[in-house]
């Protein structure tokens, strides 16, 4: 695409395609009408006393204490919040030390390892499921905590690589020149001034990374045994047997949490523009 | 082969630290992506004895069998119902997109939020929001017994219909953000100038819009054709086993059936799938950082 010759401000639409403007404002509130629907009724549910969830009955918080006090729901709330963890942890570990060589270097294979990089986020899930899985069969390793690890971070990392990436691109490199003149190595200048600068990117990358490994099924399907078995895997499994109004209250939880994700890595956003 | 510093003032930097930084991603990729791909391609030529132990042989029994035509109407009908969740993902999401991209920029702040949190909620729980309406005893049927109570109840859940009501809903945001993102850098005054030049709006959209937006179409077919392909778990739910589809099967294989040769065989068409189709969307102008909303 070529540039434009002048920072032209958005102009817009010739007043003769009015109509099409309109239409498609309509069009875009009825999607948007189609997306939120279905998830506005879930919560509204999971607030109903009836347990044929067709009619609204009265107001009531049962279900959500039903899913409180629901022992394997809750151990399967803590295998989440354990893989999700640790998995961010390395994934940012991963993500950023990989995305400072691939922006700071040069060197032969450099493209060949940013292709490969991106394999993983475009990969269908269901092939690194399996692959993993005979992987570990191979190996002789056991499902578990540490597959279903390996497995998320695998999928997570680029995510966070490609986030400071995009960071890096916009860092001016005099900044590390100035630190190396003024005596730091290598090593402290990235610690002690890049990675300051990163922590916007970083912390966004996280938050990606956190959210891909709390929401995953299809990896952890086919990695993760009785005692690893984490919020979604419960999740499908009940969802399978049909409807449950403790899965609308922890559906409704899971739907909060989202939006506050997002209105937060917006935030974030902001903040490292 | 050591990285070469981009700034000449460095080069006394000690090369092996900066590839310590490297190392453990390299390894990471290469032990977990490429060797368990590599892997999964031996045992497509492998056999499995009767207790589904893999013996360690050269054949291509496994490929023969996905060429049946069971299996074949199978990975036909996956690509069809991925397909049509493609372009009923394009139609009805290009819209949005584009009046998101060209909406004042307070407004297309607020609509991104709006497409960002069901893009970032889980597929699973947004399924989970239709089962609760389109079962026998859900919302849609209640609903309708309200208004006519002498109405029979239908059952919507497990039908094609179903599945794909599931996988567009699933799919729509990640067709939305990434048209979205050419959209944006669409140049207005490109369509100025088409319409300066005497083109009619429609010769307009299809011949200046369309292919300025087409990395982002790419981009979007990547993110939901792809996999839609091969989606176990929405067909699942949605359509319960009565529309199976490759990702069913190959599930099926390897934690049921326990035959994972032949899983592995499915699995490598399908990897050939995928990569034909990565290949044709690059060349369209898909840029995997895209991918990132």
């Amino acid at each position: 695409m070529p540039a434009p010759l002048t920072a032209a401000p958005r102009r817009r639409f010739p007043s003769g395609i009015r109509l099409v403007d309109y239409t498609l404002t309509g069009w875009t509130a009825l999607v948007m009408g189609f997306l939120y629907l279905p998830i506005i009724v879930l919560v509204a549910y999971s607030f109903n006393r009836s347990r044929l969830n067709i009619v609204l009955e009265s107001f009531t918080f049962a279900w959500y204490q039903r899913v409180w006090e629901n022992g394997p729901l809750l151990r399967a709330a803590q295998n989440s919040l354990l893989i999700a963890t640790v998995s961010t942890v390395l994934s940012v570990l991963l993500g950023t030390g990989g995305a400072w060589l691939l922006h700071r270097y040069r060197y032969r294979g450099a493209r060949s390892l940013q292709t490969l990089v991106a394999v993983p986020m475009v990969m269908p899930e269901i092939l690194m499921g399996i692959s993993l899985l005979i992987l570990f069969a191979t190996a002789g390793m056991g499902l578990g905590f540490t597959a279903v690890i390996i497995g998320h971070v695998t999928f997570s990392f680029p995510f966070v690589l490609v986030a400071v990436q995009a960071r890096l691109k916009g860092l001016d490199p005099a900044m590390e020149e100035a630190a190396l003149d003024l005596g730091a190595t290598p090593l402290q200048a990235f610690m002690l001034v890049i990675v300051p600068c990163l922590r916007p990117a970083i912390v966004a990358g996280a938050l990606m990374a956190f959210t891909l490994s709390w929401d995953e099924l299809i990896v952890t399907f086919f990695t993760t045994n009785a005692a690893s078995a984490t919020l979604p895997i419960r999740v499908f499994g009940m969802a399978k047997v049909g409807l449950n109004p403790m899965l609308n209250a922890l559906s409704a939880i899971f739907i909060v949490a989202t939006a506050a994700f997002v209105l937060f890595s917006n935030y974030l956003k902001k903040l490292s523009r | 082969m050591s990285p070469a510093p981009v700034i000449p003032t460095d080069s006394r930097t000690p090369h092996w630290r900066a590839w310590l930084l490297l190392a453990p991603m390299v390894a990471w990729l290469v032990l977990f992506v490429v060797v368990p791909t590599a892997i999964l391609l031996v045992y497509s030529f492998c056999e499995r004895d009767e207790v589904g132990r893999v013996l360690f042989s050269f054949t291509l029994e496994n490929y023969r069998r996905v060429a049946d035509p069971v299996y074949l109407r199978i990975f036909l009908r996956s690509i069809g119902y991925a397909g049509l969740t493609t372009i009923i993902c394009i139609v009805v999401g290009y819209p949005v997109a584009y009046c998101i991209g060209r909406a004042r920029e307070d407004w297309r702040q607020r609509l991104l939020l709006l497409v960002m949190v069901p893009f970032w909620t889980s597929f699973l729980i947004r399924t989970y929001a239709w089962i609760t309406i389109l079962k026998q005893e859900g919302l849609l049927n209640g609903f309708v017994q309200q208004l006519s109570p002498t109405a029979k109840p239908f059952d919507l859940l497990y039908t094609p219909t179903a599945v794909v009501i599931g996988l567009v809903y699933a799919y729509l945001p990640f067709m939305i953000l990434p048209i979205y993102g050419s959209v944006e850098k669409l140049d207005g005054a490109l369509i100025e100038a088409a319409h300066d030049l005497g083109a009619g709006p429609l010769r307009v959209f299809s011949s200046v819009i369309i292919p300025l937006t087409m990395p982002g179409i790419a981009a979007g077919t990547l993110l939901v054709f792809v996999p839609a392909v091969g989606m176990f778990a929405i067909t699942d739910l949605m359509g319960g086993a009565r529309v199976p589809l490759i990702g069913n099967v190959i599930q099926n294989q390897f934690l049921q059936a326990r035959d994972w040769p032949f899983g592995a065989a499915l699995g490598a068409v399908f990897m050939g799938l995928f990569a034909l189709t990565y290949w044709i969307m690059l060349k369209l102008g898909a840029h995997s950082e895209d991918s990132v909303a």
